[in-house]
């Protein structure tokens, strides 16, 4: 079992994370995604059908050709694939990595 | 184990064998990706359709099948989603049908929720939203076998107990995997469970946030998981998601996918073309009057196979797209595509069924089915057309034999091959342009409809349900098609042919008819285009397959068919046609609406006129504005 612990408490957007990026989510906060191709409460629910909630582990593990974009991430046990635009609206907080 | 579902108390009792005689109705809710469709192949096998709901462009799977206590049962396979909350047509006839809102729908007695036993964190979540719609439900777990490979223990009774509704676990795709559900299934509905009140909702944000607690801490409760990620599927995306590697890869699939429609139907779909024409003559020497002969044979009989003509190619390129869906590799390369197609506002899943187009547009409308977003998908089938498909070739191939040089040009390259990858090159500038258009015209309010899916772990395909897919689907395209495209071909075939020429008449038959009229009364239109009225004339059956217009040509300027027909054609028209006039031509022919089939699945695929008729006006439009700037600039530099 990888250590879970958050070694930071300094938050970023998952929307800016790089791939092997491992962390937790922290808040949904759709001020920060502004590009996103939905009004902010239709995408805060979206994320939370596809598994997107508070305290979820997170990993990013790939990402796309062009501009890094779409990515890949690992929710909770889930892959699922979005555009940094709307990951945006995911804070996340770095965890350890596994050693 | 029925927590917050009350047993009925068989009002009528007395009428109790009524059970054998009317199904009872089982409607199949999931995630997508959760085996949901292999249960319902394992539960039905052969006894299933593919239709779609009236009106919209859903596919509609039912089956049926009998328990082993005797009961028929009727299945309804619906739409994958992961909340009742419906963002999409798909989704929205799941949450219909669950809350028995359709009105062409019966009912469910019975819902059984599919979820993946190796992916059960949103499931269960949506397990408790389905909770809230009162009917009576039970949760099967499927892919119970990889499930435990990966080490994952589920405490079944637990589950059940604290979800208050039973629980099974089922491996659709091994012999016997499902009789624990069937037995399920026969207590759950012996129990005759009445429907209680539905309290459901579309939850907000928050409710939507603690119903995922809610399944996390259930997933606490009786699941044991390490919760890592499949060994396979991360050394699989290791290189299928690299961001070089992947793309060469999906590239090489496509590439050999694009063979196989193209090339491998080739010799069936000659064989299915020969087999009608052989008929046809058959018809054609039966001692019948001969306007009766000349409706079975062209009309009926040619108008059959040029449907029939297509069955491989729909064939082959199904069993692909479904082996890739099965394998669970669709996802990936929507992913890979997604940034490429997004700056035409495409959306990633529209690749497959454009680059499909390429062999015809009919399958490739019909593969439009991968795109869940209706918006995304209708613009997909508006330019599927323009992609250059294979019946282009042959006029293609006549026009450009007869009027452009046979030389090289920088000394490697030929030039008739540089003109023909030019016709395919300005086709796909066109179909990104009109869907960039499209998506700002038509879609403004929901311009950034968001790229979000699930990427499931790649899984074995099974063949039985992979052919059960690919045979649903044929026999559906045959029944669709076949009605709406054959009233087209016999509706040509009366422009053809009507009125017949008057006895004595010297000239081709169909230069006395309705189409004759028309090629003569839209002479005005088209001679801007540079287009005499025998090219006017020709284009009426040329809407039944792009191809017939060489033929038509060949009537009109009365040549004899045989070997060398086409070209005879060819020398006839460079000596009558100007250059100007032949490249017209050929630009109309990348844009104009030529194809009678293509519109009418269109029409099918869409559920709509509307649709059909924005693609064919739109197309007609591009064509004649084309037409007219080649002719026009072709003049004007001497070519006329």
């Amino acid at each position: 079992m990888p250590d879970q612990t958050i070694i930071s408490h300094r938050t970023l957007p998952l929307g800016e994370a790089r791939v092997g990026f491992r962390g937790r989510i922290v808040a949904l906060d759709m001020h920060s995604a502004d590009g996103a191709g939905l009004p902010g409460p239709e995408l805060e629910r979206r994320l939370i059908e596809l598994g997107f909630v508070e305290g979820a582990t997170v990993e990013l593990l790939h990402q796309g050709l062009f501009g890094g974009d779409p990515i890949a991430v690992r929710v909770a046990g889930t892959t699922i694939a979005l555009r940094r635009r709307e990951a945006m609206a995911v804070s996340v907080a770095p965890m350890k990595t596994p050693s | 184990m029925n927590g917050d579902i009350s047993v009925a108390p068989l009002p009528r009792a007395e009428q109790a064998p009524e059970s054998t005689a009317a199904a009872a109705i089982v409607a199949l809710v999931g995630n997508p990706n959760c085996g949901k469709t292999a249960l319902f192949n394992a539960l039905t096998g052969s006894r299933q359709k593919v239709a779609n709901y009236p009106g919209v462009t859903v596919e509609k799977k039912t089956g049926q099948f009998t328990t082993p206590a005797g009961r028929a049962i009727k299945v309804v396979d619906l739409p994958g989603t992961y909340s009742l909350r419906a963002r999409s047509p798909d989704e929205e006839i799941t949450r219909d049908a669950v809350l028995g809102r359709l009105a062409t729908e019966a009912v469910p007695d019975l819902i059984v929720c599919v979820a993946d036993a190796s992916n059960l964190r949103l499931a269960l979540r949506l397990v408790l939203e389905l909770k809230h719609v009162g009917r009576p439900l039970l949760l099967s777990l499927n892919m119970m076998d990889i499930a435990r490979k990966r080490g994952i223990e589920i405490d079944i009774d637990r589950l059940s107990a604290a979800l208050g509704i039973p629980v099974v676990s089922s491996v659709a795709v091994r012999r016997g995997g499902t009789d624990g559900l069937l037995a399920e299934l026969d207590r759950a509905l012996d129990r005759r469970l009445q429907a209680g009140v539905s309290d459901w909702h579309a939850p907000n944000a928050s409710e939507l946030r603690s119903g995922q607690r809610e399944a996390d801490r259930l997933l606490r409760l009786a699941v044991r998981s390490e919760g890592r990620l499949d060994p396979g599927t991360a050394k699989a995306d290791a290189l299928l998601l690299h961001p070089v590697a992947g793309l060469v890869i999906l590239l090489a699939i496509l590439f050999v996918m694009f063979q196989a429609v193209f090339a491998w139907a080739r010799p069936l779909m000659d064989a299915i073309s020969d087999g009608f024409t052989w008929f046809g003559a058959l018809v054609g020497e039966a001692p019948l009057p001969e306007i009766l002969r000349s409706f079975l044979k062209d009309g009926v009989i040619a108008g059959v196979g040029s449907v029939i003509v297509f069955l491989p190619q729909i064939t082959i390129l199904f069993f692909f797209i479904l082996l890739l869906e099965d394998l669970g590799y669709m996802a990936r390369a929507a992913f890979l595509m997604d940034k490429i197609m997004g700056g035409a506002g495409l959306h990633g899943r529209a690749f497959i069924p454009l680059l499909s187009s390429f062999a015809c547009a009919i399958p490739g409308i019909m593969a439009t089915r991968v795109i869940d977003d209706r918006r995304d998908r209708l613009t997909t089938i508006l330019v599927a057309p323009l992609m250059t498909c294979s019946a282009r070739i042959p006029v293609y191939t006549l026009i450009i034999s007869a009027f452009i040089p046979d030389r090289q040009v920088w000394g490697v390259v030929g030039l008739q091959g540089l003109v023909m990858f030019g016709l395919y090159a300005v086709g796909i500038v066109g179909a990104l342009v009109v869907s960039f258009i499209a998506k700002r015209l038509f879609w403004r309010t929901n311009a950034g409809e968001p790229f979000m899916l699930e990427l499931p772990d790649y899984k074995i395909p099974q063949l039985k349900s992979l052919l059960l897919g690919v045979w649903a689907r044929a026999l559906a395209f045959l029944k669709r098609a076949g009605t709406t495209i054959l009233s087209m071909m016999i509706l040509i075939w009366v422009l053809a042919s009507f009125p017949q020429p008057p006895d004595g008449a010297t000239g081709p038959a169909i230069n006395y008819s309705l189409a004759a009229m028309i090629g003569n009364a839209i002479a005005p239109l088209t001679h801007p285009l540079g287009f005499n009225w025998q090219i006017n004339v020709a284009l009426v059956p040329g809407m039944a397959a792009r191809e017939v217009a060489v033929g038509a040509l060949g009537t009109i300027y009365s040549i004899d068919g045989g070997e060398s027909a086409a070209d005879k054609i060819g020398q006839v028209l460079s000596g009558q046609w100007s250059l100007a006039t032949a490249l017209a031509f050929l630009a109309w022919y990348i844009f104009a609406p030529q194809c009678a089939s293509t519109l009418a699945v269109i029409r099918r695929e869409t559920g709509s006129w509307k649709w059909m008729a924005v693609t064919f006006f739109y197309m007609l439009a591009l064509a004649y504005a084309a037409a007219f700037a080649v002719f026009q600039v072709a003049s004007a530099l001497g070519a006329g």
